[in-house]
């Protein structure tokens, strides 16, 4: 079929077992050569089967790893996954030992993406729960329509630096951006942060110049600074920095100027 | 500043019939009429009216007409009535003309230009009351051939069919969002949906969680603002769609105004109490038919391929190119809306002014399609203002699999379209989130009223269908020489891909 691919023949049950080796609970998965659809089906068969660590090894940009995985369960994925990783997720724990690219986070519900490298645009795109952490830098549009619900309160921290139209159509959550990677000096490159923002706040460490028109940039209070001191404290954790030395410079925090931004646009 | 508007609308009330009853006073939400307690008379604010007629239909002395304010500007083809009361509105707000339904202009409608065939002599025709006449239909991607293996007695089918919806109808319920209309209207949709063996979509206000139960009978939205999308609505739908465009504001985004944002829509949208729910233009995660493919797969994998996916657009003039990327994306099932599709709210420069007619852009689409060798591989659901059973019998015809209807299905509840949606005060309790006035929308009246509806087109597709000598919908399908065009010029002729009448 012209929609499928080469990959709907490896799917079936009784293909699912191979390159899969599991012991004491641990699945590890070789995915040389293999196509997504195989990989997330084998995902989803070792998935509430008693496995609670999968081990991927030769990822080779492979999409959608962790989307609808029902159970909770780790994933570590060695290479650099494809899009979407972790979209509509609800759950799991994703650790990526390498770089992930665009749309990581899309519409994720719950759960854990942590990033030991860079990764691409639109970061969370309309994530609504759960937290996303990269250690270096990020591409466009990241965390674009984020929000929040209740106790439901996205978090995406950003090690290094993000590109133009950061936190564009924020309407909830939190995205943290440190600039670890910028030098001494140096800004933050982004233009237009926060375009279209009309929810959630930003606290981003070092200078940027180009806010857009719809936010303000003040200064942090106690409980923001208690809010950002939690979040990067588990950052630190996670990649080896000294949370004093991060906290020790100040931040600035961006939200929108408006909740309402299209109240007085219609004659009615 | 002193307003120079006038009243659009003029009460007259019969005072030898009124009876003092007051019921108009309280059906109506624009606060139009009131009791003047001195007088012992009810009285009118024209200013107020929109033409819903709630109050007409109400009152039990049938003492209410509405009619259009005589007093007219000096009569002018170029400079109309609307034309100077909006510049006098837009000069007094500063604000873009806000409107809601479907284009209400003349020019865009093809369907009473094509006229159907029947059989005389030559072939014979079928009495639908007298003989099986099939209307099911199958939505999803077909294969391009089927092998079966008969080697054991019985024939097996070895090809792997994609997932399809089975629709009793070729009509579905076209994608309203809860936010837009109420909890019963939603509800009501559902419900019709489950008795007529036919569908409702969501649209991109999720789906309350009291009508997951309908779940096999819904196709849930996804649109930009991914509002109440997660992993159970996903699931909870028998189909899926992706929602890039609408037919009432093509290329726009649209927003929810936070008055509308109560406690239930705030739960099933999953975004805070009293904030705009903004849905952005584009689908910031799709920029390209390569993108758009990834998206279609990201929701198959969220839901095991156990799905069809369809992906609505808005029929603007490349339709065809863009459907047939579409179809090379992967979606099962392409939805076009066209230029007289529906709104709740849309600026009213692009409900009148953007896209094209729905009969053009079925008819380019399909031809392409077969052109490309790939039409069996998505179905075409066509929507944007489908009024009735002769209109649906003409798409099928042009080469539409089934038909998206919403105007007709609020029309069928108690609409009037009077365009007034926006306002979130619906007077017949449907496009308000209002609890009070939601309570005008019984649910089982409603649903009873959409099955009706239901069953009388389906009966006049039958009979029409039966008319041409056809007894299976599939045998119409596509089938444009049972289509003849009056008034029509050869380009417009070309393009239908049917012949002039008496030709």
């Amino acid at each position: 079929m012209l929609h499928q691919g080469k990959a709907s023949s490896k799917i079936r049950p009784e293909n699912l077992q191979e390159s899969v080796s599991v012991s004491n609970g641990v699945a590890k998965i070789d995915a040389a050569d293999m196509h997504y659809r195989e990989l997330n089906a084998k995902l989803r068969a070792l998935n509430g089967n008693g496995v609670k660590q999968i081990e991927l090894r030769n990822v080779y940009g492979q999409r959608y790893i962790g989307t609808d995985l029902k159970e909770n369960i780790n994933v570590d994925i060695y290479g650099i996954p494809g899009n979407d990783l972790g979209a509509f997720m609800r759950g799991p724990i994703i650790t990526v030992h390498g770089d992930a690219q665009d749309g990581c986070g899309n519409t994720m519900d719950e759960g854990k993406i942590i990033i030991h490298g860079h990764a691409g645009d639109i970061l969370g795109y309309a994530m609504r729960g759960g937290s996303i952490f990269v250690r270096d830098d990020v591409g466009y549009r990241v965390g674009i329509h984020m929000k929040e619900y209740r106790r439901k309160k996205p978090v995406i921290v950003v090690g290094g630096t993000a590109q133009d139209f950061l936190g564009e159509y924020m309407a909830g959550g939190i995205l943290v951006v440190l600039g670890l990677t910028l030098k001494d000096g140096e800004r933050h490159r982004a233009r237009f942060v926060g375009t279209g923002m009309h929810g959630g706040k930003m606290y981003v460490r070092g200078e940027f110049s180009h806010p857009a028109k719809d936010v303000k940039v003040v200064g942090l209070d106690a409980e923001d600074r208690e809010v950002l001191l939690g979040i990067v404290s588990e950052f630190c954790d996670y990649f080896g920095y000294d949370v004093k030395e991060i906290m020790a410079y100040e931040f600035n925090k961006v939200v929108p100027i408006s909740y309402r931004p299209y109240n007085n646009v219609y004659a009615k | 500043m002193r307003t120079q508007l006038e009243s659009e609308y003029v009460v007259e009330r019969n005072e030898d019939r009124c009876i003092r009853c007051k019921v108009c006073v309280n059906q109506c939400t624009y606060e139009t009429h009131y009791y003047d307690p001195e007088d012992d008379r009810v009285c009118s604010r024209n200013e107020n009216c929109v033409n819903c007629h709630r109050c007409v239909v109400f009152c039990p002395a049938q003492a209410i007409t509405i009619v259009p304010n005589p007093t007219r500007y000096t009569s002018n083809d170029h400079w109309t009535q609307e034309a100077i009361s909006d510049i006098k509105k837009q000069a007094e707000s500063g604000g873009a003309m806000l409107t809601a339904m479907g284009c209400d202009k003349p020019y865009f409608t093809y369907w009473d230009r094509l006229l159907l065939n029947a059989s005389q002599v030559t072939n014979p025709s079928i009495d639908p009351l007298r003989e099986p006449m099939e209307l099911r239909t199958y939505l999803g991607a077909k294969p391009d051939r089927l092998k079966a293996n008969a080697e054991k007695g019985e024939p097996l089918l070895e090809t792997d069919l994609s997932p399809q919806l089975r629709l009793e109808t070729p009509i579905l319920f076209s994608a309203i969002s809860y936010g837009a209309v109420s909890f019963n209207v939603h509800e009501a949709l559902a419900r019709a949906a489950r008795a007529a063996g036919t569908f409702f979509n969501t649209g991109e206000g999720g789906l309350d969680r009291r009508l997951y139960k309908y779940g096999d009978h819904a196709i849930v939205q996804v649109a930009s603002g991914r509002f109440g999308v997660h992993p159970d609505y996903l699931n909870a739908g028998a189909a899926i769609e992706i929602k890039i465009g609408q037919g009432a504001k093509p290329g726009i985004g649209g927003h929810l105004p936070g008055e509308k944002v109560g406690p239930d829509i705030s739960r099933t949208r999953m975004i805070p109490v009293g904030t705009d729910a903004l849905s952005p233009a584009p689908q910031h995660d799709i920029y390209s038919i390569e993108d758009l493919r990834q998206l279609i797969y990201a929701l198959k994998e969220a839901t095991d391929y156990a799905k069809p996916v369809s992906v609505k657009i808005a029929a603007v003039h490349n339709v065809a190119a863009i459907a047939s990327g579409i179809v090379r994306a992967g979606a099962d099932i392409i939805a076009i809306d066209g230029k007289r599709g529906a709104t709740g709210a849309a600026p009213k420069i692009s409900r009148d002014n953007v896209g094209i007619p729905i009969e053009m852009a079925l008819a380019s689409v399909d031809q392409r399609l077969r052109d490309e060798g790939i039409r069996n591989k998505a179905s075409i659901i066509v929507a944007g203002g489908i009024r009735s059973s002769a209109d649906v019998v003409k798409a099928i015809a042009l080469g539409a699999d089934a038909m998206y209807i919403a105007t007709a299905a609020l029309v069928a509840m108690g609409c009037t379209v009077c365009q007034k949606c926006y306002t979130g005060k619906c007077p017949w309790g449907i496009a308000t989130t209002d609890p009070w006035i939601s309570r005008r929308i019984n649910p089982n009246i409603a649903t009873r009223r959409l099955v009706n509806l239901l069953q009388a087109w389906s009966l006049e597709i039958k009979e029409t269908m039966g008319g041409m000598g056809i007894n299976a919908i599939e045998s119409l399908r596509g089938n444009r020489l049972h289509l003849r065009g009056v008034g029509l010029t050869d380009t417009e002729l070309k393009i239908l891909g049917t012949r002039m009448a008496g030709d």
